[in-house]
C-alpha cells in the first residue's frame, strides 16, 4: 500500500527533477501514441523538442520564435499569478488580450497616416487601460456586488469575441481593403508597429516586456508588503484580515493587474507579430497561459522557463506535423499528456511515498 | 526588388535558404496550409480533398505536405516559413487572413511559389486563386424560387464579408427571377463553425416559415433540423452532403480545387509558373453542382441546369443589369454585367431584400 | 419587422432542445463542485464523450448504445482527472484545463474516420394523443427520451442532495473534507466517483450534440458549450433547479437571438450575439448583490486539495 507523507517544506531535489521526469514520461507516453498512429516515435520526439532548437535547417528561424510565442503567455501567466495567489481567478484574460489589442490598434488606426514618435507609446497605454477594463468589470462587480470574477470574466470573453469580430468588420476594416474583413496592416504603418528590436532575434517590445514583467513580480512577490499580503491572503484569508490587509483593495490591484497585462500582451501583438486585427485574431493564449502560471508554479521564474516550454511544443508541434504527417490533434493530446505529467510529478516534491500502513515516519 | 534581393541575401547569409534548394532537384514538394482541421467536412475538408487528388495524379514526382488548424496571422507566418526551410517548391495558402503572412514570407523566399485562395494582393512569386461560388447560388436561386411554397427562404450567413453577400445577392436575384414574391429571412451566425448554433439557426428560420433553407456554413446541422422538419429543401455546402439526398438536400454547391492544384503543380514541374489571378466558376470546374435530386420537378431541374450550362459557356452572367442596389440606387443598366472589381468587394444588398447588412 | 412570426410554443419547444447538452453538463459539474472539487475539463469530457456516442452509435446502429458509450467515454476520461487531482493531489484548476486540451485532442483523433457520416435517427418519443394536446403538447410531449432523462436527473439530483444520507455524505465532503474524514467517510473515493458521475453527464451531454441536435461528427463540435456549463453551475449557486433555469435561460436567449433576427428586429447582430453572455451576467449580478443569500452556497473546500494527514 503506498501512501503519501507531507514534506515539511517542499524537496529541492524533487523541484527541480520532477519537471525533467516528467518530459521523459511524456516522450514515453507520446512516443506510445505515435507508434500507434504509424508513426516513428523518436522521430516525432526529436522533432518536437529537438529540432526547433537545434536542427541546422530550421534552428535559426525556430529559435527566436519560441521567444515570439513565449512572450505573450509568459507576460499574461505573470499577471494572472498574482491573483492566482491571492485566491483571485481571473479566468478571462483571452477577453482582457483582445480588448487591450482593440483600445491599442483603434488608437493606432485612428491616427493613420499620421507620422509621429508617441503613436507607438500611446498604443500602449490604450492597450494597458484596455486590458485594466475590462478586468476592472469583473473586479468591481465582486467588490460591490460579491459576484464570482471567475463566471464574469469568463463570460465576457464571449462578448470581448463578438466585440472583436464586430471591429473586424466595421469599424476598424481597411477602407483600402476591398470590402474584405480586417484591419490595416500595422506592421506597414512604422509609427504604429511593434518590430523586431534586433533582427533575427524574435525580440520585441512584448518581449522586453514579458522580461521586466517576471522581474518587477519576483521582487514584489519577495522583497514587497504587497506580496507578502498577496500570499498571506491566498494562504489564509482570516489571518490576513487581521493583518490589515484590505481585500477589497487587493482584489482591484490583482485583477488590475493581470488585465493591464494581458492587455498589453494583446496589443504587443497586434501591432507586431499578428499585425492586423481579424475576426480570428486570438488564439487562445489567454487560456494557454493559464496552464503555464500552473506549470511555472505560480513562480516568476517558473513561469518564464513554462513558457519557453510551451512555446517549445507548439513550434516543435508545427514542425512534426508537416514533416511527419502527424495531424494537428495528435499534437494537442501530446500537450495534454506532457501537462498531466507536469502537474501530476509534482506530488514528488511535496510528498514523501511511503509504502506500508504503519504511521511511524 | 532590390529590397527583395538584400533580404533573400540575408536569408542566405543565415544559411536558411541553401537547404531549401538542396531539396528540390529531385521530388517536387507541395505544402498546403490549412485554417481549419481537415475533419471539418467543408472548407478545409475539400482543400485536402484537392490535397489528396495531387498525391493521386502524380504519383512518387510529388511530395505533399500539409499543416491544419493554422491560426492567421503570426503563427501563420512562422508555418510558412517552417515549411520554406523544408524545402516546399509551392504552397498553397487557403484563407483569406494568410494574405499578409503570404506575401511576407513570400518576399524572403523568392525561389519558392505562393497560391494564395481568396485573396487580392499578388507578387512575383504569389498567385491568387478563388472559385466564383455565387455561379452555383444563381442555380440555387432559381430552384429555391421554384420550390417554395411559403415564398419564404431563409439563408444562413456567417460573417458579412463579400464573399457571403455576394451569394445571398445571386441567389435573391435568381429566386426573384422565377418567383417575384420570393422573401429572404437572413440570419448571420457570426461564427465560420459551430454546428449546434447552425441548427438553432435553422430551426428559428423554419419556425418562422421558410421552407427552403440556404446556408454559407459548412455542417450538416441545417440539412438534419430540415429533414426533421419534413417539408423543408436545403442545398449541401461545400461538400456535396449527399447522404440527405433526395430530401432534404435537393442540389448542392461543391468546391473543387483538385483541378487547379494539379494543373499549378505541373506548371513548377514544368518551370512553366507564373504568377496569375485566377477566378474560375462553373465553366472551369472549380465550382461543382451536385446532382439535382428527385424531389425537384423535371421542368424546374431543366430550367437550373440550363441556367448552369449558360453559365458554364459564359453565355450568361448572374450579375446582368437591370440591377438596382438595395437603397434604389442604380447599379448595372440593362444588359451590363457586373465587373470583378465590383464584386469582389461587394457590401451592399440588391434591391428587394430587406434587413441590413451589419457593419 | 414581424414579431407574430415567433411562436412562444414553439420557441420553448426548441429551447428545451438546444439547451439539453449544456443542463446535463452543468448537473454533472453541479455534483462535481458538491463534493468540492472544480473540474474544468468539461469542455473536453463533452467532446470525448460526442466521438464515443457517435463512434458506437454508427458502429452498432444503435443510438442507445451510443448514448451510454458516450457516459462511459466522459466517466473514463475523467477518471483522468480523478487520479490527478485526488491522488496525485495535483492543482484542480490547471488538470481541468488540461483535460479540455488532451480531450480535444484526443477526440479529433479517435473521429478521424467519422467525417462525413450520417448517425442513425433519434426518434422523438411518441406520446400518443398527448402530443396534440394545445400549448402543453408541443412544448411537454415532442421531445427525444434524453430531453426527458436530463429533466428527470434534474429532479433525482436535487432529491438525493437535499433528502439522502448519499446526498449529506457528498455536501458532507464538500463543506469540510477533514470534518468528513474524521468522521470516517473516504473523501477521496466519494470525490472520484462524483467526478465520474459528472464525466458521464458531460459525455451524455456531449453525445446529445453530436447524435440529435446536429447531427454529425466534426472536430471541435460542441464550441464552447462546456465552459457555458461551467458557467451556469455558479450562476446557479450549485442548485439543481436552478441550473435547469439558467440552461433553459441560456438556451433561450440564444435561440430568441436568432428568432430576432429572422424576424427581422434592427438591433445590430453582434449584439444581439453578445446578449446571452450578457444577460447571464446580469442576472447573476442582481442574484449576487443580494445580501441573503449570496454567496453562502458555494461548497466551501472547492478546489481545495485534500490530503488525509494533512
Amino acid at each position: 500500500m503506498l501512501r503519501l507523507e507531507k514534506r515539511p517544506t517542499p524537496s529541492r531535489f524533487w523541484t527541480a527533477a520532477t519537471p525533467v521526469l516528467a518530459v521523459l514520461l511524456t516522450m514515453i507516453a507520446g512516443g506510445l501514441l505515435f507508434m500507434i498512429l504509424g508513426k516513428d516515435p523518436f522521430a516525432a520526439i526529436r522533432t518536437i523538442f529537438w529540432d526547433p532548437l537545434f536542427n541546422e535547417q530550421f534552428a535559426s528561424y525556430s529559435r527566436p520564435q519560441l521567444l515570439v510565442k513565449s512572450g505573450p503567455l509568459i507576460l499574461i501567466a505573470i499577471g494572472l499569478s498574482l491573483g492566482f495567489r491571492a485566491g483571485i481567478w481571473n479566468i478571462g484574460a483571452e477577453g482582457q488580450y483582445i480588448i487591450g489589442a482593440l483600445c491599442g490598434a483603434g488608437v493606432g488606426l485612428a491616427l493613420y497616416p499620421m507620422d509621429a514618435w508617441f503613436i507607438f507609446p500611446l498604443m500602449v497605454i490604450a492597450g494597458a487601460l484596455g486590458g485594466l477594463l475590462w478586468a476592472m468589470i469583473p473586479a468591481l462587480l465582486k467588490t460591490h456586488f460579491r459576484t464570482n470574477e471567475i463566471l464574469v470574466s469568463l463570460l465576457l470573453v464571449y462578448v470581448a469575441e463578438q466585440l472583436l469580430a464586430s471591429m473586424a468588420l466595421g469599424l476598424m476594416r481597411n477602407p483600402e481593403g476591398g470590402g474584405f474583413p480586417g484591419s490595416r496592416n500595422l506592421q506597414q504603418y512604422p509609427s504604429a508597429s511593434n518590430p523586431e528590436l534586433i533582427a533575427g532575434t524574435g525580440m520585441h517590445w512584448g518581449i522586453v516586456a514579458a522580461f521586466i514583467a517576471v522581474i518587477a513580480s519576483y521582487v514584489l512577490l519577495n522583497r514587497h508588503l504587497l506580496g507578502f499580503q498577496i500570499r498571506l491572503t491566498g494562504q489564509s484569508p482570516r489571518a490576513a484580515r487581521f493583518a490589515g490587509v484590505n481585500p477589497n483593495a487587493l482584489i482591484l490591484f490583482c485583477l488590475g493587474t493581470s488585465g493591464v497585462l494581458a492587455g498589453l500582451a494583446g496589443l504587443f501583438e497586434i501591432a507586431g507579430p499578428a499585425g492586423q486585427v481579424s475576426i480570428d485574431f486570438n488564439q487562445g493564449y489567454g487560456f494557454t497561459a493559464i496552464i503555464v502560471a500552473f506549470l511555472g508554479r505560480l513562480n516568476p521564474i517558473g513561469i518564464l522557463l513554462a513558457g519557453l516550454l510551451m512555446g517549445l511544443t507548439y513550434i516543435g508541434g508545427d514542425l512534426a506535423q508537416f514533416m511527419l504527417g502527424l495531424p494537428a490533434a495528435a499534437i494537442q493530446a501530446f500537450q495534454g499528456m506532457l501537462l498531466f505529467f507536469l502537474l501530476g510529478v509534482d506530488v514528488l516534491s511535496n510528498f514523501r511515498i511511503r509504502i506500508g500502513k504503519t504511521e511511524a515516519a | 526588388m532590390k529590397r527583395r534581393t538584400l533580404l533573400a541575401a540575408s536569408v542566405a547569409a543565415l544559411g536558411l535558404a541553401s537547404a531549401g534548394a538542396a531539396f528540390a532537384a529531385d521530388k517536387t514538394k507541395v505544402g498546403f496550409v490549412f485554417v481549419g482541421p481537415i475533419g471539418d467536412g467543408g472548407w478545409t475538408y475539400e482543400h485536402n480533398e484537392g490535397r489528396l487528388a495531387v498525391e493521386e495524379h502524380f504519383g512518387d514526382a510529388v511530395e505533399t505536405i500539409y499543416q491544419e488548424s493554422v491560426p492567421e496571422g503570426a503563427d501563420a507566418e512562422r508555418v510558412l516559413t517552417q515549411m520554406a526551410l523544408s524545402g516546399a517548391d509551392l504552397i498553397f495558402t487557403t484563407s483569406f487572413g494568410y494574405m499578409d503572412p503570404t506575401l511576407n514570407v513570400a518576399a524572403k523566399f523568392p525561389d519558392v511559389k505562393f497560391e494564395h485562395a481568396t485573396g487580392y494582393k499578388r507578387a512575383d512569386n504569389v498567385s491568387t486563386y478563388s472559385a466564383r461560388f455565387y455561379e452555383g447560388r444563381a442555380v440555387q436561386g432559381t430552384i429555391a424560387g421554384h420550390m417554395t411554397k411559403s415564398n419564404v427562404v431563409g439563408y444562413i450567413a456567417s460573417f458579412p464579408i463579400p464573399e457571403v453577400i455576394r451569394g445571398i445577392n445571386s441567389a435573391y436575384i435568381h429566386a426573384k427571377k422565377v418567383n417575384p414574391d420570393v422573401e429572404f429571412k437572413v440570419i448571420w451566425a457570426y461564427t465560420w463553425f459551430d454546428p449546434a448554433k447552425e441548427a438553432d439557426a435553422a430551426n428559428a428560420l423554419i419556425e418562422q416559415g421558410a421552407d427552403v433553407i440556404l446556408q454559407h456554413t459548412d455542417s450538416t446541422a441545417p440539412q438534419a433540423a430540415a429533414e426533421k422538419a419534413g417539408n423543408v429543401i436545403t442545398f449541401g455546402q461545400a461538400s456535396d452532403m449527399g447522404e440527405y439526398a433526395p430530401m432534404p438536400r435537393v442540389s448542392s454547391i461543391i468546391d473543387n480545387w483538385a483541378p487547379y492544384y494539379i494543373a499549378r503543380t505541373q506548371a513548377v514541374i514544368d518551370g512553366s509558373w507564373t504568377s496569375v489571378d485566377t477566378w474560375d466558376g462553373i465553366g472551369a470546374g472549380m465550382v461543382g453542382i451536385g446532382e439535382i435530386s428527385s424531389a425537384v420537378p423535371e421542368d424546374v431541374k431543366a430550367e437550373a441546369l440550363a441556367l448552369k450550362d449558360a453559365i458554364a459557356n459564359g453565355s450568361y452572367h448572374p450579375f446582368t443589369g437591370p440591377l438596382k442596389k438595395q437603397d434604389g440606387s442604380d447599379w448595372l443598366a440593362e444588359g451590363e454585367t457586373a465587373d470583378d472589381g465590383t464584386l469582389a468587394g461587394m457590401n451592399f444588398y440588391v434591391e428587394g431584400i430587406t434587413g441590413d447588412i451589419p457593419q | 419587422m414581424d414579431l407574430s412570426a415567433i411562436n412562444p410554443l414553439v420557441l420553448i419547444a426548441s429551447l428545451m432542445v438546444a439547451s439539453t447538452p449544456i443542463l446535463l453538463a452543468a448537473l454533472g459539474e453541479l455534483v462535481v463542485e458538491k463534493a468540492g472539487v472544480l473540474n474544468l475539463g468539461v469542455e473536453g469530457m463533452m467532446i470525448t464523450g460526442a466521438i464515443c456516442g457517435f463512434a458506437i452509435a454508427v458502429e452498432t446502429d444503435n443510438p442507445a448504445l451510443g448514448f451510454v458509450a458516450a457516459m462511459a467515454g466522459g466517466a473514463i476520461l475523467s477518471l483522468i482527472f480523478g487520479v490527478m487531482t485526488q491522488v496525485l493531489l495535483s492543482n484542480q484548476v490547471a488538470s481541468g484545463l488540461a483535460l479540455t486540451l488532451f480531450g480535444l485532442g484526443l477526440s479529433a483523433l479517435m473521429g478521424q474516420g467519422y467525417v462525413g457520416i450520417k448517425p442513425p435517427a433519434t426518434h422523438d418519443l411518441n406520446f400518443g394523443p398527448l402530443a396534440d394536446i394545445p400549448v402543453l403538447g408541443p412544448v411537454l410531449f415532442s421531445h427525444d427520451a434524453v430531453v426527458y432523462i436530463s429533466l428527470a436527473l434534474v429532479v433525482a439530483v436535487w432529491a438525493v442532495l437535499k433528502f439522502t444520507r448519499l446526498g449529506l455524505i457528498l455536501r458532507a465532503v464538500g463543506e469540510n473534507h477533514d470534518a468528513a474524514h474524521a468522521l470516517g467517510y473516504k473523501v477521496v473515493r466519494i470525490r472520484i466517483l462524483a467526478i465520474m458521475f459528472g464525466g458521464a453527464c458531460a459525455g451524455l451531454g456531449g453525445a446529445y450534440i453530436s447524435l440529435i441536435r446536429v447531427p454529425q461528427w466534426t472536430e471541435g463540435m460542441t464550441a464552447g458549450a462546456g465552459w457555458i456549463a461551467l458557467a451556469i453551475v455558479v450562476f446557479a449557486s450549485w442548485k439543481p433547479v436552478r441550473v435547469l433555469i439558467g440552461a433553459y435561460l441560456f438556451g433561450g436567449i440564444t435561440v430568441l437571438q436568432l428568432n430576432l433576427q429572422a424576424a427581422g428586429v434592427a438591433i445590430p447582430v453582434e449584439y444581439l450575439s453578445m446578449s446571452p453572455y450578457l444577460i447571464t451576467i446580469l442576472v447573476l449580478v442582481i442574484m449576487s448583490a443580494d445580501r441573503s443569500r449570496a454567496a453562502l452556497n458555494a461548497p466551501a473546500s472547492l478546489g481545495r486539495v485534500f490530503h488525509a494527514s494533512s
